[in-house]
């Protein structure tokens, strides 16, 4: 540390030295020699979009009453759109730039704000390891005869039993975390394609119960006994727009909120973007119609609570159960791996084992609160809505900045450490998208805003998922107009004199 | 030997769809199919690993 540098300063130097030293070996853009083909992304996709929560999602919609056409419309458009955001947004930056979100997102918002994006994002992928794990406890907790919390019934914790597998799960998850996730990435990618055959095989197999004799049938079955339009329970009624909305959120911090230029920057040419769509199609469109069937009829038997390890071990026996715990502990495990390398930037001397038991613990915490799987597609929609400003903001950096005239990276350039422009455009879009939404649905904003609106704000009724267009529009429009006054004035001060671009 | 391992994998695959159309068409019982999908579990994952090649996008293709 310097002698004459202020405490306070040398801390906040050195949590910035260590968040680029985490990523010190993946500072340079990727080399030609190491770029890959579309076999290796088709293979990442749809090893990756097979996963636990596939088993979450498709029941999901079953229980919130979505009908058949507005399910197997509204996956193809959301889906595609999905795709789409891959290929034409994403994957071209990443072959330009060929920096990983870390390195890009620091040159443009620096260093402060890509800590707070870190934590975040250890945050929510907390959450998400949780929800697998919750997943695997659901299978495992059969053979033992742990009932799993009716979330629906009003259960709103697990039997101390089930608390007990949920820590031995999450603690061996949380240790295999600690000793790397390089062979646990291989077994899931040997894991995919038994794993997508065991959903469809286990959907096939329960359709006759459900009163199909042939493949013809299938349409009729789908509107009157699967997808009826009809919501389970106190759950509110999904549409068309819900389905289509959350097929694209589910996955927009990747797309839209670019964190997969990552991936892509070893791709050969961007249009292997549109290797997105295995995962898509495979994932989030068959796993979820399979998973729905099953939830479907598991419930036209009589029984309740359909939870992944019942309905799988109901249409695949042993082979469905394995799979709940494989698709769960495969999917816990890189997810944990990654939180504990966001956290460990914002936690100065701990170590890296240290780091991922507490992770560990959050994500066994998270793991025992049904709340969070029976809301699941909430979650991912808010984790969706958090994060897409930051990928408009890299697409105007990138794509539009040069051509009107505008620095790229201005904030690097600059040597600032704080991007004001991206602060605003950040979290002004997005908790603009809350208010939309909340005013009508978060009871605490609810009675904040009661009566206090203009009748044209009260009638706009605004569900998460119709907003991932609308806010990352926003978003996009005030980093511009926010950039411009923002490099106006460091032109100002340059010419008299007081400038800080060399 | 390799070759021996890939078919008995997809011998395992064929063992985890197949019997659910057997299902649907009513040739085979619910016991079944799950002792068959069972089986196909075990042949999957005892053979794949050996075979199947996963690259991490940090190596270099050759």
């Amino acid at each position: 540390m310097p002698m004459n540098q202020p405490p306070a300063a040398a801390a906040k130097n050195t949590i910035i030295e260590r968040l680029d030293a985490l990523y010190e070996y993946d500072r340079e853009p990727v080399s030609e020699k190491k770029l890959h083909g579309w076999k290796t992304f088709i293979a990442m996709f749809a090893g990756e979009h097979v996963a636990g929560t596939e088993f979450v999602l498709g029941p999901l919609m079953v229980m919130h009453g979505v009908s058949a056409r507005d399910f197997f419309l509204g996956l193809l458009v959301g889906n595609t759109l999905a795709v789409l955001s891959w290929a034409l947004l994403t994957a071209p930056v990443a072959v330009k730039t060929r920096l990983t979100i870390y390195w890009q997102l620091k040159k443009l918002i620096g260093p402060y704000l890509t800590i707070a994006y870190s934590a975040f994002y250890a945050l929510i992928l907390c959450l998400l390891a949780g929800a697998m794990v919750n997943v695997a406890v659901t299978a495992i907790s059969i053979p033992f005869n742990i009932p799993n919390p009716n979330y629906i019934a009003g259960e709103l914790f697990p039997s101390f039993p089930w608390i007990i597998l949920a820590i031995i799960i999450g603690t061996v998850i949380a240790l295999l975390a600690v000793l790397g996730f390089e062979k646990i990435a291989h077994f899931s990618k040997i894991c995919a394609p038994w794993m997508i055959l065991v959903f469809f095989a286990a959907a096939i197999a329960v359709l006759a119960k459900l009163g199909t004799t042939s493949f013809g049938d299938f349409w009729e079955i789908s509107k009157t006994k699967i997808f009826t339009g009809v919501p389970v329970g106190n759950n509110t009624k999904y549409t068309f727009w819900h389905v289509a909305g959350f097929a694209w959120l589910c996955n927009a911090t990747q797309h839209m909120g670019m964190s997969d230029i990552t991936i892509f920057r070893y791709a050969k040419s961007w249009t292997q973007g549109f290797a997105s769509a295995f995962g898509m199609f495979l994932g989030h469109f068959g796993a979820w119609v399979a998973s729905g069937i099953l939830c479907a009829a598991y419930l036209s038997e009589g029984f309740t609570n359909p939870q992944p390890g019942t309905i799988a071990l109901y249409g695949a026996g042993l082979a469905g159960a394995a799979c709940v715990v494989i698709a769960g502990w495969t999917t816990a495990n890189p997810t944990l791996y990654r939180a504990g390398l966001a956290i460990q930037v914002v936690t100065p001397n701990w170590k890296r084992w240290k780091v991922t038991f507490a992770a560990g613990a959050f994500m066994i915490f998270t793991a025992c609160i049904p709340a969070i799987n029976a809301n699941l597609d909430r979650i991912v929609a808010y984790y969706g809505l958090f994060f897409i400003p930051l990928g408009a903001f890299i697409i105007l950096d990138v794509w539009l900045f040069p051509k009107i005239g505008l620095i790229s990276n201005f904030t690097e350039k600059a040597g600032k450490t704080f991007s004001w422009p991206a602060a605003i455009a950040w979290f002004g879009p997005f908790l603009f998208s809350l208010f939309l939404y909340g005013k009508d649905n978060i009871p605490v904003l609810e009675r904040l805003f009661a009566g206090t609106l203009p009748l044209w704000l009260e009638n706009i009724k605004m569900d998460l998922t119709f907003l991932v267009a609308p806010e990352w529009i926003l978003a996009a429009l005030l980093y511009l107009g926010l950039s411009l006054l923002q490099q106006n004035i460091s032109k100002s001060k340059q010419l008299t004199g007081k400038g800080v671009l060399a | 030997m390799k070759k021996v391992l890939i078919i008995v994998s997809f011998i395992g695959l064929a063992l985890t769809i197949v019997p659910s159309f057997l299902i649907f068409y009513g040739v085979i019982v619910m016991k079944t199919h799950f002792w068959l999908m069972g089986i196909g579990m075990v042949l999957w994952f005892a053979t794949a690993p050996f075979w199947m090649k996963s690259k991490s996008l940090d190596e270099v293709e050759k």
